[in-house]
């Protein structure tokens, strides 16, 4: 770990010492790899993914090209809402999959957040977890990759419970589409495929959407 | 680069007169107030003249002002003092107190006692029928704060007071007493204690032009409490230590020069804060005024700023020379969201993007228009960094998925903020 991570509020008001490293507050005021317009069709990008809620504090959106032979990230851009600490991660992770032309995409997913923040030159102890989610959104967008391009076994599952292990789809992502206002099987195939195929396991994704239906909408 | 302050709901710079009337104190009248000899009757004079200029401003005898170290102190001592002296009974607050109110009174929930956290109306203002309705026999305390730290918003003391009056009468008891945290209002509104009807009163230094680490409890004449720092007897046993002589003189000249110039300052300050709050929202879109446009003090203007985050706009301006504050979590200690946006209803995302601008007496229409100049670009920008679109009128969270797998506990589509 790096000692500057140690590094907190000095005085928000005389603007003397800045609350974040030179590195941070570089990426902060210019952040590098921003999206600036919104892809007008699907298409333009291989994959987008996103993490986290404005009602958390911190919501990241990833967009990524690959390099079709090589699996090598080729572009990535991004939008993030949050503090500072959140956009300067963001930014420099793009920076880091990016550079010597473009990190391969399993190599990429093996950034850890220490490495961001190596990299950004510390962040304050409280707000680590803001460069935790930069990994996070990265993984979901390769996981979207992963899925357009039917890799479904280089998917990466984690804190979940995998309900179609062809797909590769869990009880998390079910629980998503739920939020995202999927009421029904019909409404959550539509958007994960979930159970095509499979027929065995419709019964107990069915008892899934019902289930998170009940507790957010109930 | 010329800073512009917008943060005297914080704390404000030490008023030149107010430094010069403390001086003497730092050095040449070095003296403890408890001596029998001359330095420490000099001090000691110094201490009750102080004490006597307090008590004549809101109304009430020397004795009954308690010197502490500042605003949460005071607040401490009103609620853990009443509660301790009475050993069990009910309290009264609101979800939007200052933490300082607001701690205590959780954790003597968590103790023998009943508390009832009332709820705030949109607008940011309590409806004193609301504590009508929560008062009890048992009840020994209610605290309600003068005017809101965050969003200014004034709240009905003196009705309130009034009420609780009644009450005290009715059930011919001497409970419950009634506290309020006047900290921010001491620049703006009279502080008459009979007047507002409050049992105990919170003020101090900070808040008014005066020293910090300062403040005072007004504790009317046989109100029982129980002290919370016991050691020497100082304050009438109600607070020991030694007393800082030049803090409470500086306290007791600040009080002094702010209650003086209350009415002109708040007349001046007034249209300062109506001319900001229609500019902003002319200048800038999805601006969204916290707390009643009116009903709040002179000096605060409080905003949610759709879309972008508080604690990135606060950096953001404060590399263009500018200094407000934000209830984004981002910026707090304990990473939580402003309670009292909440507290009104609005979903989380507009805490998180909640801007306090408070003027002082510094503050000039010039300062504004610089902010005014400014504050749309930097908008602009975040706005273009931040992936958001948030609705206007929203009452409920925005991108609920993003909590999936991590047990959200509200409903998707209902308020349940408050």
């Amino acid at each position: 770990m790096n000692e500057k991570q140690d590094i907190d509020v000095i005085n928000q008001y005389t603007g003397e010492k800045w609350y974040y490293t030179d590195i941070v507050k570089d990426h902060f005021f210019n952040p590098r790899n921003l999206l600036w317009e919104r892809p007008k069709n699907e298409t333009e990008y291989d994959a987008h993914g996103m993490v986290g809620s404005p009602a958390c504090g911190d919501m990241m959106e990833m967009w990524l090209k690959v390099g079709k032979e090589t699996e090598q990230v080729k572009d990535l851009k991004w939008k993030t809402f949050g503090c500072a600490s959140a956009i300067a991660a963001t930014s420099m992770f793009s920076v880091m999959v990016t550079e010597n032309g473009g990190m391969a995409l399993a190599e990429a997913l093996k950034i850890r957040p220490q490495d961001v923040m190596k990299r950004l030159g510390g962040l304050p102890n409280r707000k680590i977890h803001c460069s935790v989610l930069a990994d996070k959104a990265f993984q979901k967008t390769a996981n979207d990759y992963f899925r357009k391009t039917g890799q479904y076994d280089k998917i990466i599952v984690e804190g979940a419970q995998v309900i179609d292990s062809k797909l590769n789809i869990t009880d998390k992502d079910i629980e998503e589409a739920v939020l995202e206002g999927a009421m029904n099987l019909e409404d959550v195939q539509k958007k994960l495929k979930v159970g095509i195929g499979s027929p065995e396991i419709i019964t107990e994704v069915e008892q899934l959407v019902r289930f998170y239906k009940d507790k957010y909408y109930g | 680069m010329k800073r512009i302050y917008l943060d005297h709901a914080a704390t404000t710079p030490l008023d030149p007169r107010v430094k010069k009337a403390m001086e003497l104190f730092e050095n040449e009248n070095f003296g403890n107030a408890g001596g029998l000899y001359r330095e420490g009757r000099t001090a000691k004079d110094a201490m009750e003249g102080a004490r006597t200029t307090i008590s004549k401003i809101i109304g009430a005898r020397p004795e009954e002002i308690i010197f502490t170290s500042g605003g949460t102190e005071s607040d401490n001592l009103a609620i853990f003092g009443v509660a301790r002296a009475a050993g069990h009974g009910h309290v009264i607050t609101t979800k939007f107190e200052h933490h300082a109110v607001l701690e205590p009174c959780q954790q003597l929930a968590k103790e023998n006692f009943e508390v009832t956290f009332l709820d705030v109306g949109e607008d940011g203002i309590i409806n004193p029928e609301d504590v009508k309705k929560a008062l009890r026999p048992e009840t020994i305390l209610v605290s309600i704060m003068y005017a809101n730290n965050e969003i200014g918003t004034i709240q009905p003391i003196a009705e309130i007071g009034k009420i609780i009056r009644e009450f005290k009468k009715e059930n011919k008891s001497g409970y419950p007493y009634f506290h309020t945290d006047a900290c921010q209002v001491a620049g703006y509104l009279d502080l008459n204690v009979n007047n507002l009807g409050a049992d105990l009163m919170t003020i101090n230094g900070p808040k008014i032009y005066g020293p910090k680490g300062i403040g005072f409890l007004y504790k009317r004449a046989g109100v029982k409490i129980k002290p919370q720092i016991i050691g020497g007897g100082q304050e009438a046993r109600m607070r020991s230590g030694t007393e800082p002589i030049g803090l409470i003189v500086g306290l007791a000249k600040a009080l002094e020069i702010t209650q003086a110039e209350k009415k002109s300052e708040s007349n001046r300050l007034m249209p300062l804060r109506d001319y900001f709050i229609s500019e902003i929202q002319k200048r800038v879109p999805k601006v969204v005024l916290n707390g009643h446009p009116t009903k709040r003090l002179p000096n605060n203007i409080n905003v949610s700023i759709l879309d972008i985050e508080g604690e990135a706009l606060v950096l953001y301006l404060d590399a263009k020379g500018i200094s407000f504050s934000t209830g984004s979590a981002c910026t707090s200690e304990s990473l939580e969201p402003s309670h009292v946006i909440l507290a009104l209803g609005k979903p989380y995302e507009f805490a998180h993007a909640s801007m306090r601008f408070t003027m002082g007496r510094g503050t000039t229409k010039e300062e504004l228009d610089y902010v005014l100049g400014e504050l749309p670009n930097a908008v602009k920008w975040l706005r273009k960094v931040s992936p958001l679109n948030l609705e206007l009128g929203a009452k409920s969270m925005s991108h609920p998925e993003a909590f999936a797998g991590e047990n959200l506990r509200v409903k998707v589509k209902s308020k349940s903020y408050k």
